[in-house]
C-alpha cells in the first residue's frame, strides 16, 4: 500500500548531519573519533529541522520535512517526518522515538484512513523508502557494531577502517570512512564485499556552517554493483527551534505541526 | 493553482479507473462487479487560526443502477463527499475538527472492537481503494491533552450507519437464503437529528512503549443487527460498546490485544429472535519483519453471544431453524503478509481470515505496483468461501471478484 514506513526515514545522520567544531588537538583513538563523529552528524543542537528531496536514478523523488529533538541527557531522539511527495505518500506522517542500545519506538500515520498504525522493528539495512540509502545510513550504526581502527591520519582527516564483530549479520567485509579532522564529518564511506571488492559508497558532498553547525546540505549513495544512485538534498535547515515534546506525539501525527505544514 | 498556494491552500487529485468481474456467474448480480472512474479533488487550507479540508470524488459508476442520483449520506450517485471539516485548536491542549471527517482508532488490523466509526463494506469488498473501507462521519471530534491522559470525543449528532452491503452490488444471506438484486434489504435508519446520536471516546496514554486505551460507545449497531417482524425491514438497534486495548513491542515485533462488551441495549436479555445478542469480543495480535522486506502478522479474534440459549430458544419459539443458528463462538485467524520487491516499486500483500467454528474463509490478495511517482498499477481480489451459505464470511461466496486499476495523482 504504501513506501517501507521503516525505512522511511530516519533521518537523523546524513540527513541532519551536522558537526561540531573540533578542538585543535589530534585524537588518536579510533572510538574516540568514531564517537565524535557520531554527535557531529547525529546530535547537533538541542534541535533541528531540515527539508529533504531525494532523487533516484529512475528519476523517482521523495520530499518530506524532518524534525528531530534529543533527549536533555542521555543519546535518546524523537523523529518526526512529514511526507510531501509524491502523491502516494504526500500527508503521511512517521514518528520514531529512538532508543540507542534498544529497539526504537515507530508508528506510521495513513491520512486516508486516519489511522496510526505502529510499525514492527525491522532490518536496519533496509532500503530507506527504496532509495539507495540504508535505514542504517541514516539513523546511523550502532558504534558498538563494529571496530574500529585508525588506518591513516591526513593533515585533514581521520581514515578509518570499521569491521563487524557479527560479520554474518551485514553483507560487507567492512568499511571505511573518512572523517573531517575539522568538523568530525565523515565525508565519504566505501563499503567491500565479502570477497573484499568495493559495491558500496555513500559521499557528503556540500557541507556549509548553519547557525553555527557544520552541515551536510547534500550527500549520495552509490550502488556499483547495479549502478543506481541516490541524491539527497536538504533545505531550509536549521537548529535549537524549541520543538515540544508534545510534538513527537500521536496528537500530532493525526494533524501535522504548523513546524512541517510551512 | 499558484495564487491557491500563495493563498496556503493545497490541491491535489487522484484519478482512479477500476474494472473487476466475478468469478463465476450468479443470477442475483451482474457479472460485472465494477467499472468506475473516480476524480479525487483534495483541498487542504493551512491557516493561522485553522486548517480547512475539502475532498471528494466525482464518479462515474457503470455497474450501479442509479448512480447519477447524489446520496451523501451513502455515498451513491456521482459525488462522493469524503472530508468537509475545519480544525482549530482553541487551547493549547485542546484541538476541535467539525464536519465530515473520517475517524479511525483501535488497535486490530481490519478487525475492529473499539472503532464503531462507519466502515464502507460494500467499497471493500468491491476491491475499491483500501482508502473507501473508512466512510466519512458527520461529526464533531474533540481532542484533548492534558497531561495526565489524552481524551478523545466524537460526538455524531445523526447516526452514521456503515456502508454496508444490500444486496444491490452484493449478495448476502438474509436469513433465509442467499440474495442479492433480488432482495434488496430496506432498512429503517435512526435518522432524528440530535436525538438519534452518538457518542465515541477515548483515553489513552503511552506508558514506556506501551499503548493503553479505553473506550466508550452509545448508539447503535452500526450494520443490521435486527429486524421488524411486521414490516420486514432491517433495524439498527441501540448498542453500548465499553473496552480496552494495549498495544506495544514484543519479541521484536508489535503484539495487540483488545477487548470490547456489546451491549445490545434492546435485548439484554438477548431472548428477542430480532435483535442480535449482547457479545463479548476479544482480539490478539501480532506482527514483525520475517526477513528484508517481509512482515507478518497473525491474530486471533473471538466473537461471543452472551446469551446463546436465550437466542436459540427465541428461534424455536418462532419455528426458525436452528440449523443455520449463529455458533456461540465465532473463533477466527487472520494472517496478512505482505512483501516488498523490485526496490519497494511492488508491493505484494495478501490478508487471510479463516474461521474454523464458520468453517468459512476470506482471502484478499492485492499487488500493487508503482510505474513512476504519478502513477500506479494494481491487481487484486475478493475470494470468500466456506461449507455452509449462512456463515459469516461464506455468504459472501457469490461475490468472490477479481479486479484491476489504475490510478494517477497529480
Amino acid at each position: 500500500m504504501m513506501m517501507k514506513p521503516m525505512a522511511l526515514l530516519l533521518a537523523s545522520g546524513l540527513l541532519l548531519g551536522a558537526g561540531v567544531k573540533a578542538p585543535a588537538a589530534d585524537e588518536t583513538d579510533a572510538n574516540t573519533i568514531v564517537e565524535r563523529a557520531n554527535k557531529a552528524s547525529y546530535y547537533a543542537g538541542k534541535d533541528g529541522r531540515a527539508q529533504v528531496k531525494m532523487t533516484l536514478s529512475d528519476g523517482r523523488t521523495r520530499e518530506f520535512v524532518i524534525l528531530r529533538a534529543n533527549a536533555d541527557e542521555g543519546m535518546e531522539q524523537k523523529f518526526y517526518v512529514y511526507f510531501m511527495a509524491p502523491a502516494d505518500v504526500r500527508k503521511m506522517a512517521y514518528l520514531v522515538h529512538k532508543r540507542p542500545g534498544g529497539l526504537d519506538d515507530r508508528w506510521l500515520f495513513l491520512p486516508a484512513l486516519n489511522l496510526v498504525k505502529r510499525i514492527a522493528p525491522g532490518d536496519k539495512r533496509t532500503s530507506f523508502v527504496g532509495s539507495d540509502f540504508l535505514y542504517e545510513d541514516v539513523s546511523g550504526r550502532g558504534l558498538e557494531e563494529d571496530t574500529h581502527e585508525l588506518i591513516e591520519s591526513s593533515a585533514t582527516q581521520y581514515v578509518l577502517k570499521n569491521t563487524p564483530k557479527d560479520s554474518g549479520s551485514v553483507k560487507f567485509l567492512s568499511y571505511t570512512v573518512w572523517i573531517d579532522k575539522e568538523t568530525f564529518l565523515p565525508r565519504k564511506a566505501e563499503y567491500l564485499d565479502k570477497n573484499g571488492t568495493l559495491y558500496r559508497r555513500v559521499v557528503a558532498t556540500k557541507v556549509e556552517t548553519i547557525e553555527g553547525h557544520p552541515t551536510v546540505l547534500e550527500t549520495y549513495a552509490e550502488d556499483l554493483v547495479s549502478g543506481s544512485k541516490t541524491v539527497n538534498s536538504f533545505s531550509e535547515v536549521s537548529y535549537d527551534l524549541g520543538l515540544k515534546d508534545g510534538l513527537f506525539t500521536e496528537r500530532f501525527l493525526r494533524r501535522p505541526p504548523r513546524e512541517v505544514t510551512r | 493553482m499558484s495564487s491557491l498556494s500563495d493563498a496556503g491552500v493545497e490541491m491535489n487529485g487522484v484519478a482512479d479507473y477500476r474494472y473487476g468481474r466475478r468469478t463465476a456467474e450468479t443470477e442475483v448480480e451482474d457479472d460485472t462487479s465494477l467499472n468506475e472512474l473516480r476524480l479525487q479533488t483534495d483541498l487542504l487550507w493551512y491557516h493561522d487560526r485553522f486548517t480547512a479540508q475539502l475532498k471528494g470524488d466525482l464518479v462515474y459508476d457503470a455497474v450501479a443502477a442509479e448512480w447519477d442520483d447524489v446520496d451523501l449520506e451513502t455515498g451513491k450517485g456521482m459525488l462522493d463527499l469524503r472530508q468537509a471539516n475545519l480544525l482549530i485548536s482553541p487551547l493549547s491542549w485542546m484541538d476541535l475538527k467539525l464536519g465530515r471527517q473520517v475517524l479511525t482508532w483501535g488497535a486490530g488490523d481490519l478487525v475492529f472492537i473499539n472503532d464503531l466509526f462507519p466502515k464502507d463494506w460494500q467499497s471493500f469488498f468491491l476491491g475499491r481503494h483500501i482508502e473507501y473501507l473508512k466512510a466519512p462521519s458527520d461529526a464533531l471530534f474533540v481532542s484533548l491533552f492534558p497531561s495526565l491522559v489524552n481524551i478523545d470525543i466524537a460526538y455524531t449528532p445523526r447516526f452514521d450507519s456503515d456502508r454496508h452491503v444490500t444486496g444491490e452490488r452484493l449478495a448476502f444471506w438474509n436469513g433465509q437464503a442467499i440474495v442479492g438484486q433480488d432482495g434488496v434489504l430496506v432498512t429503517d435508519r435512526p435518522a432524528r437529528w440530535f436525538e438519534d446520536d452518538e457518542l465515541a471516546a477515548r483515553l489513552y496514554r503511552n506508558v514506556g512503549g506501551y499503548e493503553l486505551a479505553l473506550y466508550g460507545y452509545h448508539g447503535y449497531w452500526k450494520s443490521p443487527g435486527g429486524m421488524d417482524p411486521t414490516t420486514g425491514h432491517w433495524l439498527f438497534p441501540a448498542l453500548a460498546v465499553y473496552g480496552a486495548s494495549v498495544r506495544g513491542p514484543l519479541i521484536g515485533g508489535i503484539a495487540s490485544v483488545e477487548a470490547g462488551y456489546y451491549d445490545s441495549v434492546d435485548d439484554r436479555d438477548g431472548d428477542d429472535p430480532f435483535v442480535n445478542n449482547s457479545e463479548a469480543r476479544l482480539l490478539l495480535g501480532y506482527e514483525r519483519e520475517v526477513a528484508q522486506d517481509l512482515t507478518m502478522g497473525m491474530q486471533y479474534y473471538v466473537e461471543r453471544m452472551l446469551d446463546h440459549d436465550a437466542y436459540t430458544d427465541a428461534l424455536i419459539a418462532i419455528g426458525q431453524p436452528t440449523a443455520t443458528a449463529r455458533d456461540e463462538d465465532r473463533h477466527t485467524v487472520t494472517l496478512r503478509v505482505t512483501y516488498l520487491l523490485m526496490n519497494q516499486n511492488l508491493i505484494m500483500s495478501c490478508f487471510t481470515r479463516y474461521s474454523p467454528s464458520d468453517a468459512d474463509a476470506y482471502i484478499r490478495p492485492v499487488a500493487t505496483y508503482r510505474i513512476s511517482d504519478q502513477w500506479q498499477a494494481s491487481v487484486g481480489g475478493n475470494i470468500f468461501f466456506g461449507d455452509d451459505d449462512h456463515t459469516f464470511l461464506a455468504q459472501f461466496e457469490p461475490n468472490n471478484n477479481l479486479y484491476a486499476s489504475l490510478r494517477c495523482s497529480f
